[in-house]
């Protein structure tokens, strides 16, 4: 069984592992100043909707030619977002997101991607 | 940092409900990376340990068409690098909440921060206001690493009689379950202003350029937004 990608991997984590390590293992990190934390206390809504936002409206191609898309996908996302904010569920927001998906693509309502 | 005061027990359950949607997630994509490293050549050693030592979705499947096109392993590397940049933001938004965890517990928990690890503990930590140990393994290991890992190597060795996970909407549980936990953390007018203009940017810096820098730009970004806003005195 062949294993020469595997140093890739390797190699591949280790350009990871940096960016993953870096702030949890700096000094000082539980003295931070008042506007740092205030700061880093936006990061999670602005990242997580960043990536729900570009996970859903971008596609890529083989290229990495990124192109805009419109689908199901967008009710499917906000359709959750709405569950959480109204009953506070994850669950159920994630169950109805993927039934809408998933009812609509059996249907013949929208394609498969 | 501390702004919750749920009670731990219920805060657990409540981040172990909202991680079932992420094992299904995680389960499927896993076997779904499986599949394309198997077609791409890969052994299962060699998919196995992109699972187990790079553990990022969106770099290994990247991989996996960087070695079809036959990319030097410098390019590959950078890629990844370029592509993993924003976990520096998930790490740094967790790092106050992580001041008197000991550092060789910090520098295991490094290695397993993704997306999902991300969202369920900032979300379960902001609930109870301080670190919970055992709720970040659940986020990190229960939901994402071993579930990917497991799936990865049905995947490689399975091969292709597995069902395609976009027939059942798996692959809208990740942008549902990131924005459903963005909702979860938008407790004021500055976090809807830092989620609203982060997600315009990301989106518009993806289609510009990359979908990696936009992620990064709405996530470096969308603070300094919230921030200019005139928001309530902290309490804290």
């Amino acid at each position: 069984m062949k294993t020469e990608l595997v140093v890739l991997a390797a190699l591949m984590g280790l350009a990871t592992y940096p960016w993953r390590a870096v702030p949890l293992l700096a000094p000082g990190v539980d003295r931070l100043p008042r506007p740092v934390l205030g700061y880093l206390r936006l990061v999670g809504p602005a990242v997580l909707m960043a990536l729900a936002a570009v996970s859903v409206t971008v596609t890529i191609d083989g290229d990495r030619q990124t192109s805009l898309h419109v689908g199901i996908e967008w009710l499917a996302v906000g359709a959750c977002a709405t569950v959480v904010a109204a009953r506070r569920n994850l669950l159920i927001g994630l169950v109805v997101a993927a039934g809408l998906v998933a009812a609509a693509r059996a249907w013949g309502i929208v394609p498969l991607p | 940092m501390s702004e919750g005061s749920t009670d731990l027990r219920a805060a657990r359950r409540r981040l172990v409900i909202d991680g079932l949607g992420i094992v299904a997630s995680s389960s499927g994509f896993g076997l779904v990376y499986g599949l394309a490293a198997r077609s791409a050549g890969f052994s299962p050693i060699e998919a196995s340990a992109m699972s187990l030592l790079v553990f990022a979705g969106a770099a290994q499947f990247a991989a996996v068409g960087y070695v079809l096109g036959g990319f030097s392993w410098l390019g590959v590397v950078i890629l990844t690098a370029f592509i993993n940049a924003r976990h520096f933001l998930y790490a740094a938004a967790l790092a106050p909440y992580l001041g008197r965890t000991p550092r060789p517990v910090r520098a295991v928990m490094a290695h397993v921060l993704t997306d999902e690890a991300f969202a369920l503990s900032i979300s379960h930590f902001r609930r109870i206001g301080r670190a919970d140990l055992p709720g970040y393994w659940w986020a990190a290991l229960g939901t994402t690493f071993v579930p990917w890992n497991v799936a990865t190597v049905v995947g490689v060795v399975v091969g292709g009689s597995i069902p395609d996970p976009t027939r059942f909407g798996l692959d809208v549980i990740f942008p549902a379950a990131m924005g459903g936990l963005a909702v979860g953390l938008m407790t004021g007018r500055r976090e809807v202003v830092a989620a609203l203009v982060g997600s315009i940017l990301a989106v518009a810096v993806s289609l510009a350029w990359d979908p990696a820098a936009g992620i990064l730009a709405g996530g470096l970004l969308g603070p300094l937004a919230g921030l200019a806003m005139p928001g309530p005195r902290e309490s804290r």
